[in-house]
């Protein structure tokens, strides 16, 4: 295993703080009413799409859910299009016809957040599928909550992975709730990741707290399948910092619960680190912020005042010609 | 098109040549599915011996590698849905659903995936992937191995459904179909597999969304969906017999849908029926007659009329079963009726 550089550190870092700062901006916008759609925040797992995406070039797919935010930026997803999508504009990635729970960026690599819970998971494996037919050393990750580990289709396609060594990387991002539902009563074995062995594959649990550690089982990972040995399942365990979406009352959560995932934010001990290993300085961080701020600033703008898609073009891109 | 003699073959053997075809012209074109090979990963003279439940596959695990012609376990949602990435991904997948009724167990991957990700994304995606699959009563097969289920497609938008009614349209519109840049489903009869008729031996391609008037006549419209057309056929010979000039129309696909093909015919004869082996709620006879009634509703001399199978699963028993399946007598008698009584 390679040791991560400061350089690394540095870069995940910037991502996770992109992702939070994304997050926090479209909490606010999206109180304010005008933006269309149901929100899923990504705050708390910043860790898991910047440690996992780190790896990553352009050329390799991700699928992402319902809450995929942090998984279009890790991946290189511009805020004015993610900002412009969210709003439903013509200008944005999916020309405002997906919004938040649909979002895609094909040039990416991003083939899509997905709505439908485990809707992605073979979609990814159809990518791996594709890069060994033409055999390259490029990978898939599906991305996916808690709440697909109980869907068929994830038995299936962890099952087809094993057998045909798929370039593929399963990475479960286990909050501990599907909506109201706590993993604790939904699945039967304590570990997600010990659900790998009934596949003949390594199955590994992670703090996602801990972004370095996150970086290192994610890189084995991805070594192991660009090196044709096949998936392995990456469970992280994630504190669900908010609700299941923006504006959810929680009233099935109760308050300690929600105190404790406060306490497993990746960010705050990132920053020690960086400090500790003079990688950055207080005023660093304050410029980092400040930056972000105004690409924020920037890219809010440019959504709210892009063209709302016309209505007589409903009907198109049903079809490829 | 070369100037090859054609050559009599079956429904089977056409569209095993015309995947051979693309497969080897094309690398990007794979397939997968249940025991299109047969006896998988053994790598012995047994391997891929089966070539499908219905022998459509066969040759091609020799021809291609097993790469190319992935057998699957039993696991229709994967499948699909791995396909269907993979034709995200660049490849032009073809699927062997095996029966269409087995299409349910991966209908979430075709109707929330497949069929939408061109449209959620806003044109990003292409979907090149064609599900291919079996259909049809007449085999006792029963209800879970009989259904043709191609009307329920037909309702999804971002899909094409296609039904091919003989061997030469099979051979090209499934090769229109694996160039299609769209997620297709291509339902194929088993009465289709063991019908015989001269097929070009040039490579060639069907349009889809063009409809083909198979018999022409004034009298009275007959559009059938594919085996019916067949059996419309028969009908409109012993139609003929008592003086009444049947055209018959094979749309050919049901999405898109050649209305104006339909809507011209009806012009000039006045009545329509539509003959389908599926059930008759919701379905593509009930649509097509919707849609004439809506834009030809001025031409037409009677009620547009519509023989298709009960609204029942398909049944075991001969008796039943021959109950269950629109007959050339019906046929040849409704038509009749439609134009003596009005």
């Amino acid at each position: 295993m390679s040791m991560i550089t400061d350089k690394e550190l540095l870069k995940l870092y910037q991502t996770m703080l992109r992702i939070r700062m994304f997050e926090e901006r479209v909490t606010r916008e999206f109180r304010k009413g005008d933006m269309p759609g149901f929100v899923h925040s990504y705050v708390g797992a910043e860790a898991v799409a910047a440690g996992v995406c780190i790896h990553l070039d352009d050329d390799d797919y991700i699928s992402s859910t319902h809450r995929g935010h942090g998984h279009c930026i890790a991946k290189g997803c511009s805020f004015k299009d993610m900002l412009a999508e969210l709003y439903g504009r013509e200008t944005g990635l999916c020309k405002g016809r997906g919004g938040s729970m649909h979002i895609a960026d094909f040039a990416r690599g991003m083939l899509g957040a997905n709505a439908i819970v485990g809707g992605g998971i073979a979609l990814a494996a159809g990518g791996a599928l594709a890069n060994q037919t033409r055999g390259t050393d490029r990978v898939s990750i599906t991305f996916f909550g808690d709440g697909a580990c109980n869907q068929g289709i994830l038995h299936e396609t962890m099952n087809l992975a094993a057998i045909w060594k798929l370039p593929l990387i399963f990475v479960c991002e286990n909050n501990g709730w599907a909506e109201s539902t706590p993993v604790s009563y939904s699945t039967s074995v304590p570990n997600i990741s010990d659900r790998a062995d009934a596949y003949g594959f390594p199955g590994v649990t992670v703090d996602a707290s801990d972004t370095i550690a996150v970086y290192e089982i994610a890189e084995q990972a991805i070594r192991r399948a660009r090196d044709k040995q096949g998936p392995t399942l990456i469970e992280a365990k994630i504190g669900r910092m908010m609700g299941h979406y923006l504006g959810d009352p929680e009233g099935y959560r109760p308050r300690e619960l929600k105190t404790e995932a406060k306490t497993k934010d990746p960010i705050p001990p990132l920053e020690s680190l960086l400090a500790a290993k003079k990688i950055t300085k207080e005023r660093d961080l304050v410029h980092f912020r400040q930056q972000i701020d105004n690409e924020l600033t920037d890219a809010v703008d440019f959504a709210k005042t892009s063209p709302l898609p016309d209505g007589a073009t409903v009907e198109s891109e049903v079809y490829a010609a | 098109m070369n100037n090859k003699p054609d050559r009599l073959l079956s429904g089977a053997a056409a569209i095993n040549e015309t995947i051979h075809e693309a497969m080897d012209r094309d690398q990007s074109v794979i397939i997968i599915g249940e025991d299109i090979a047969g006896g998988a990963g053994l790598g012995g003279k047994n391997e891929g011996a089966m070539g499908g439940s219905f022998g459509v596959t066969k040759g091609l695990l020799e021809s291609f590698g097993p790469q190319r012609v992935r057998d699957t376990p039993i696991s229709e949602a994967a499948i699909a849905g791995v396909a269907i990435g993979a034709a995200a991904a660049g490849l032009r997948p073809i699927v062997d659903m095996m029966w269409s009724s087995f299409t349910p167990l991966a209908f979430d991957q075709i109707l929330n995936q497949a069929a939408k990700m061109r449209y959620m994304f806003g044109g990003q995606a292409r979907i090149p992937v064609v599900l291919r699959m079996a259909m049809g009563a007449g085999l006792g097969a029963a209800g879970q191995h009989s259904d043709t289920l191609y009307s329920i497609f037909t309702h999804i938008p971002g899909l094409k459904v296609v039904v091919p009614s003989c061997p030469s349209d099979a051979k090209g519109l499934l090769a229109a179909s694996i160039a299609d840049d769209n997620p297709v489903l291509f339902f194929e009869h088993m009465g289709l597999y063991g019908m015989k008729e001269a097929v070009p031996t040039s490579r060639y391609q069907i349009p889809l969304g063009k409809a083909k008037v198979v018999r022409e006549g004034q009298d009275i419209t007959i559009v059938g969906i594919s085996m019916m057309v067949q059996k419309a056929l028969e009908a409109a010979t012993r139609l003929e017999e008592i003086g009444i000039k049947a055209e018959v129309i094979d749309p050919r696909t049901l999405s898109p849908i050649d209305d104006e093909a339909i809507f011209n015919s009806v012009r000039k004869t006045g009545r329509l029926l539509i003959v389908d082996e599926s059930p008759p709620r919701c379905s593509i006879a009930t649509d097509i007659s919707a849609r004439v009634s809506e834009a030809v509703y001025d031409a037409l001399k009677a009620p547009i009329k519509r023989i298709t199978s009960p609204h029942t699963p398909v049944p075991l028993s001969p008796p039943l079963e021959a109950a269950y399946i629109p007959s050339v007598e019906k046929i040849t008698s409704i038509a009749e009726n439609l134009i003596v009584e009005h």
